[in-house]
């Protein structure tokens, strides 16, 4: 018998195991005479429920809902459907400051209630046409003259039928409509943030204050998400601190991150942009390295596109890619809990999962291992020509029971040290909605164990799904530890790339614990800024410790680390020289800085070091640094970095658009399109 | 142009529930599939009965066109299915005069199961034992905390209660299943 922590977790468990499956048979029968009597509701009340295109209004607003909903329009449908939010919360506020009675059915200024996704809503182009249309609502929410609860005559009620006094808490309530705002401003937070319905009694006495309740929240996203809490790097002044010294980040999670919040028509959490990781989003055509050194840097120095007193000096790193690779073991440990069940969770893993599968040669391993309630080996290690029994395993999957990730990832780790052999890369991909926590001691526990298991040779990946409860902190943590990268999964499109287009960097490391440290020369440069890596500085004394670990770079991956560098005499010098303190630097004006780069060969414990001078003088940046640049000053922008001054989302946009370069995957494009978005639902 | 069932595959449960009471029979179709499982789950936790919770489950399906006009879309829809849920299982019971049976269902059902699974019999027996030895809102309140692994917040946002009930509740279920493991070893 296992242990548990008290009674209550032996009831969870013994309630876990005995719940038994649904009958297949009952299922579909229940299905069937759901849908049979919801086709009969709609016959019969067609008559009493107002349609979406009633007569007076059926010319301008419908067209205009069928010019968006031409797919060749999406993009402007993207950028509009922020414009409406904002534009709502001004027509719903304004009545309530002027404290006037609760807008009812008949003077109705009905919000528009978003279409489920996004980017599939229809709607009216200007604030100025919600007031003036009173009844303006493509997505057919009616209010008032509906009883909302009242059962059709003509449905099937097979067994005995049950009150209605469940829907209490909604009725009376539904005069005023906040539509999908509610779930589109909030998230669906798993955490249960939103308010309590209010009863009817309660919502006549306090109004004005529930009707506030129910209104959009601007910008605020209300979630168990957790992001690690880090300042931006501060200024620094070289005489003082001539050597800044970081460990180089290949993850994308805070892009993918920043996409899908945009897309709901909501800013990210300031905490959740990492700059280097919005940067580090993109391929870059970079040089490539030649002969056997596993990657090239290129260091250019050119105009701070928001500051023509600074300049910006660009780190590019290029990674080899692999021609001949090992075979690899994969062994993926998915988060099967409950709360996995949302489409943009289980189901998108089970996709993306399924796509990466085509990527995979015929010698690869592949095992399955889930975790929720109690860790199980879904699919012992398969060889990856038999695709049909890794997908049907994959498809089998279902959601269900709490997170016990301690005991999946043992699971895991065991199944990968079985399939290891010799020469093969052995890697635990670990998929997951969210908390991660359960069955081992602290989050301290489980990356010392993650980092234990990195030792001995098989490495973590972890890929995040769904939001409302990431805890991104720990994902970055794990896969820091793991020698891997952390991806956030919003879309199959992002699985796409992470899975299939950039497979072999996600897979194989072509160079371990990559630290970057650069020496400012005080006689040239005056003061400078490291953009971004926030969490990811190390100490001084770190760069040449073999024992500290550091990011890794991935075959084919392209690195970027901004450095903005004001030059000694510049009039962007913010500090006033120390009255008391050294005296300026002398000689050697012709150096700007000096970069050192130390990496280990994959499984080597001993680091190598490569040096580099970067020479005063600027040049043109070109298309690739300075679509970086764009990136990074919009990565600026959305955590509220005052360093760029007049500098906004329109300079960036303009800067991206213009170094858009092949874009061959449309990523930069897409960029573009996220900058417009957040111009749009910015205050400022 | 309509979404198509793919790209419905990522709408969150508030939208489609929107969409279906408008009429949308496919976003029924894909919200009621999606929950059928879930609402299963719940109603057999409820009942301790398998059949007792086909049953229920098929009820609610059955209702649910008719009810889900009642749903506002800034409540989160699985909150919302799991108060009519409770209050489904709660009415037929009260009506059937089942009540006593749902109880006895923790019985049946793992007699059964006992003989199926020797080994796991002494788990079953203590699960059967202490589902039947809480009162019916207990017991509601164990399959939406531990069984569905709601929050105490989230239990009682669905029970339309306090946090601070459900806290008490659970202390109670513990104290509960104290006394039986005092019984036991007595």
């Amino acid at each position: 018998m296992p242990e548990f922590k008290d009674e209550l977790d032996k009831l969870r468990a013994a309630l876990r195991d005995a719940t038994p499956a649904p009958d297949e048979a009952s299922k579909e029968a229940a299905l069937r005479v759901a849908e049979e009597n919801f086709a009969n509701l709609q016959g019969s009340a067609t008559a009493a429920r107002p349609t979406d295109t009633s007569p007076q209004r059926t010319g301008f607003l419908k067209g205009l809902g069928q010019m968006f909903m031409k797919p060749n329009l999406k993009p402007m449908m993207l950028a509009t459907t922020s414009l409406v939010i904002v534009g709502i919360g001004v027509v719903l506020t304004t009545p309530l400051m002027r404290t006037e009675p609760i807008p009812t059915a008949k003077t109705e200024p009905v919000a528009e209630a978003i279409a489920s996704e996004v980017d599939q809503s229809r709607q009216p182009a200007s604030t100025a046409q919600l007031r003036s249309d009173q009844t303006s609502n493509s997505s057919k929410q009616v209010s008032g003259g509906v009883d909302p609860s009242g059962p059709a005559e003509g449905a099937i009620f097979s067994r005995e039928n049950f009150s209605s006094d469940d829907a209490q808490s909604e009725i009376g309530a539904t005069s005023f409509i906040s539509g999908d705002f509610g779930s589109v401003m909030m998230g669906d937070s798993d955490g249960g943030m939103e308010p309590l319905s209010p009863s009817p009694k309660r919502l006549a006495k306090s109004q004005a204050s529930s009707m506030r309740d129910r209104l959009p929240q601007p910008q605020v996203a209300q979630s168990n998400d957790q992001f690690p809490d880090a300042t931006a790097n501060p200024l620094k002044v070289t005489s003082e601190e001539p050597v800044s010294t970081f460990s180089i980040d290949v993850d994308t999670a805070s892009y993918a991150w920043l996409r899908s919040s945009l897309s709901r028509g909501q800013l990210p959490d300031p905490k959740s942009v990492r700059v280097e990781e919005l940067v580090n989003y993109f391929p870059y055509a970079y040089p490539a390295p030649e002969g056997d050194v596993p990657f090239q840097q290129t260091v250019t120095v050119s105009e701070t596109p928001w500051n023509p007193d600074t300049q910006l000096m660009h780190i590019a790193i290029q990674g080899a890619q692999v021609t001949e690779r090992p075979p690899l073991n994969l062994v993926f440990l998915l988060d099967t809990s409950g709360s996995m069940q949302d489409a943009n969770k289980l189901p998108l893993l089970v996709q993306s999962f399924r796509l990466m599968l085509g990527q995979l040669r015929p010698e690869d391993e592949v095992a399955i291992v889930t975790y929720a309630g109690s860790a199980g080996t879904v699919l012992e290690p398969t060889k990856a020509s038999e695709r049909r029994k890794i997908e049907d395993a994959l498809l089998r999957l279902h959601a269900g029971g709490s997170t016990a990730g301690g005991e999946g990832l043992r699971a895991a780790y065991a199944l990968a040290g079985q399939m290891s052999r010799d020469g093969e890369v052995s890697r635990v991909l670990l998929a997951t909605d969210g908390d991660f926590n359960v069955g081992m001691q602290s989050d301290a526990e489980l990356k010392g164990f993650v980092e234990q298991k990195r030792k001995s040779g098989t490495y973590l990946s972890v890929f995040g799904f769904g939001r409302g409860n990431v805890n991104d902190a720990l994902m970055q943590t794990l896969a820091q530890n793991g020698n891997g990268q952390a991806a956030y999964i919003d879309t199959l499109a992002e699985a796409q790339k992470v899975l299939v287009d950039q497979l072999s960097g996600a897979m194989f490391t072509i160079a371990q614990d990559v630290k970057i440290q650069v020496e400012f020369n005080p006689a040239t440069v005056a003061e400078y800024r490291l953009i971004g890596y926030e969490t990811r500085a190390l100490k001084r004394e770190d760069f040449n410790n073999d024992k500290v670990d550091a990011g890794e770079i991935g075959a084919g991956h392209t690195v970027t680390a901004l450095y903005e560098v004001t030059p000694v005499g510049s009039d962007a010098v913010l500090t006033d020289p120390l009255r008391f303190g050294t005296v300026a630097a002398e000689g050697n004006t012709s150096d700007l800085a000096f970069l050192r780069l130390r990496y280990k060969e994959p499984g080597a414990t001993q680091s190598k070091l490569l040096e580099e001078v970067v020479p005063v003088g600027t040049r043109d940046a070109g298309s690739e640094a300075a679509f970086s640049a764009a990136i990074a000053g919009f990565g600026q922008l959305l955590r509220g970095n005052t360093a760029l001054g007049d500098w906004g989302y329109s300079d960036a946009i303009a800067l991206a658009n213009a170094n858009k370069g092949d874009d061959a995957f449309g990523y930069r494009a897409e960029a573009v399109k996220l900058m417009r978005l957040a111009q749009s639902l910015s205050p400022n | 142009m309509r979404p198509t069932i793919t790209m419905r595959m990522k709408t969150s449960d508030e939208a489609l529930a929107q969409a279906a009471s408008d009429g949308d029979s496919e976003a029924f179709g894909l919200l009621v599939r999606r929950h059928y499982d879930r609402l299963f789950r719940l109603s057999w936790r409820l009942t301790g009965h398998k059949a007792d919770a086909e049953d229920l489950t098929h009820d609610i399906l059955a209702a649910l066109p008719a009810k889900l006009r009642a749903f506002r879309a800034d409540a989160k829809f699985t909150t919302w299915l799991y108060r009519v849920t409770l209050n489904a299982a709660t009415d037929r019971a009260r009506k059937a005069q089942r009540r006593v049976k749902a109880r006895d269902g923790w019985g049946q059902d793992y007699t059964r199961r006992a003989a199926e699974a020797a080994d796991a019999a002494q788990a079953q027996d203590w699960l059967t034992n202490a589902m039947r030895a809480l009162p019916a809102e207990l017991r509601e309140t164990v399959a939406l905390t531990l069984g569905e692994d709601l929050t105490q917040a989230q239990a009682a946002e669905v029970m339309g209660l306090s946090e601070g009930t459900i806290a008490w509740r659970m202390s109670e279920v513990k104290r509960h299943l104290r006394e039986m493991a005092t019984e036991e070893a007595g």
